[in-house]
């Protein structure tokens, strides 16, 4: 094994251009866990650690740049506002000590279906910034995940960044586990209302084998609250409509039996989350649109 | 591979180190310094948790090459890191400070032994590193606080009670102590 070290981004590049089977490596939280356990023997790791710029963020006008390798804790503290799904879902990652470590760019190197930031990077909108010494591109999330643990990366392509919208309204992330802390999930569910383009978008976590849009649910729920002019009135959503929403978010599901649950488990969990997380934002949307005609 | 860090203060560097290794086994396996206890190796438990640059880090999770030119605080130097803090200056010659050996105890270690928190033992390292980093961020915790500071910590004697204890009488003593 050989251990990379380069001290700039472009050094990186040109090292993973050299030897395009180098495992990257930043919070180690994954890698590390494979090399321990002697299921993975890369030939070459590439540190990632000493190009700084990896732990940034630029708050920009519609979106956050968010460096591959920001701490997960950064993002919990740091941009609850800007980022309220991702920062949610950021709490819920393992522990104090994986989550000063862990960031998004290893959520999606790794690619795993239950990786906590999927589901509200799904929901909220983003694209991945990739690059290689051929030029850099933007991957849009939906179109990130091609398999369990495959992720749409040339072999000579390093994660830089995320380009995540800013949150135009409230967002919700829920996990099922065994307990608080340091659990992987056995389903999660992202979802933020976006207002100003009037439409709700979803992230189904460990219930595929990728991480998934539950795109019929948001067509008709879409439909449902413009046809109800909910976006408009306020109203409670109707519980028919709720039902249904959930009732195809868990259609949206192709989940496996495991250890950590059942497929039929997996699909009533993610129905119910779906069902919850819906009402909690849109309680909130409501909220605040009163609270705002209130103060007019 | 060579890897130069700091650790406990102390300029220190690790010959033929492996390039898959974990920080935890050079500390333990070349530097003498057994304090970091290696349990589950994949981040669950918490027990080699160590100060990287300050931030608190499961040891078995960072790759030996990721430390070069850092400074790494291990169990066997908190109380002179925490001494450090309390006074602001260096502490006193004397004692050792790289392997504690003479060193008085610092609050936290002493809040340990005065609650009955330890009881095997071996959970102990990671979590008076994790409850004195909390302590330094948050000097008034809830108990809330301190369940999360800790959660990344298992204990398998099960003594979380004791170990709660500890950490509040650690957070009073400090409050007094102001």
């Amino acid at each position: 094994m050989d251990f990379l070290r380069p001290a700039s981004w472009e050094e990186a590049l040109a090292a993973k251009a050299e030897h395009p089977t180098a495992v990257p490596i930043a919070g180690g939280t994954d890698v590390m866990v494979e090399i321990n356990f002697d299921h993975r023997r890369p030939e070459y790791l590439l540190d990632l650690n000493r190009v700084g710029d990896l732990t940034e963020w630029e708050v920009g006008e519609d979106t956050v740049r968010l460096g591959a390798s920001v701490p997960y804790t950064r993002i919990m503290e740091d941009l609850r506002g800007e980022l309220p799904g991702l920062a949610l879902a950021s709490h819920t990652v393992a522990s104090p000590q994986i989550r000063n470590r862990g960031g998004v760019g290893g959520n999606l190197g790794t690619a795993s279906p239950a990786g906590d930031a999927h589901p509200a990077l799904l929901a909220a909108g983003a694209e991945v910034e990739v690059e290689s010494v051929r030029g850099s591109r933007l991957i849009p999330i939906d179109a990130f995940y091609t398999g369990v643990k495959r992720n749409a990366l040339a072999a000579d392509e390093l994660i830089r960044a995320v380009h995540i919208k800013k949150a135009d309204g409230p967002q919700q992330f829920s996990k099922v586990g065994t307990r608080n802390a340091m659990v992987i999930a056995v389903c999660a569910f992202g979802l933020a209302l976006h207002p100003e383009t009037r439409t709700v978008r979803t992230g189904i976590g460990s219930a595929a084998p990728t991480p998934v849009r539950a795109k019929t649910a948001e067509e008709f729920l879409n439909a449902a609250l413009e046809e109800g002019g909910f976006w408009d009135n306020g109203k409670i959503i109707t519980p028919s409509v709720a039902k249904q929403f959930a009732d195809l978010c868990a259609a949206a599901c192709n989940p496996i039996d495991d250890v950590r649950g059942t497929a039929s488990y997996r699909r009533h969990a993610v129905g119910i989350m779906a069902r919850r997380t819906l009402t909690w934002t849109w309680e909130s949307y409501r909220g605040t649109a009163a609270t705002t005609e209130g103060a007019a | 591979m060579r890897v130069n860090f700091t650790v406990n203060g102390r300029p220190q560097e690790a010959d033929d180190v492996w390039e898959g290794e974990s920080l935890l086994y050079v500390l333990r396996e070349r530097l003498g310094l057994p304090g970091s206890k290696n349990a589950c190796e994949q981040g669950e438990c918490g027990s080699c948790t160590v100060r990287l640059d300050g931030v608190p880090v499961c040891s078995c999770l960072v790759a030996a090459g990721q430390v070069e030119g850092r400074e790494v605080v291990t169990v066997e130097g908190l109380a002179d890191y925490a001494k450090q803090r309390s006074c602001g200056h260096q502490a006193p010659e004397g004692h050792d400070s790289h392997t504690g050996e003479g060193t008085e105890l610092s609050p936290v270690q002493q809040a340990f032994i005065d609650a009955g928190a330890v009881q095997c033992g071996f959970c102990t390292p990671g979590l008076l590193v994790a409850a004195d980093e909390m302590l330094e961020r948050n000097p008034n915790p809830s108990d809330a606080d301190i369940r999360e500071a800790l959660s990344g910590n298992l204990c398998r004697c099960t003594g979380y009670e004791k170990i709660m204890d500890a950490v509040r009488l650690a957070a009073a003593r400090q409050g007094e102590a102001v």
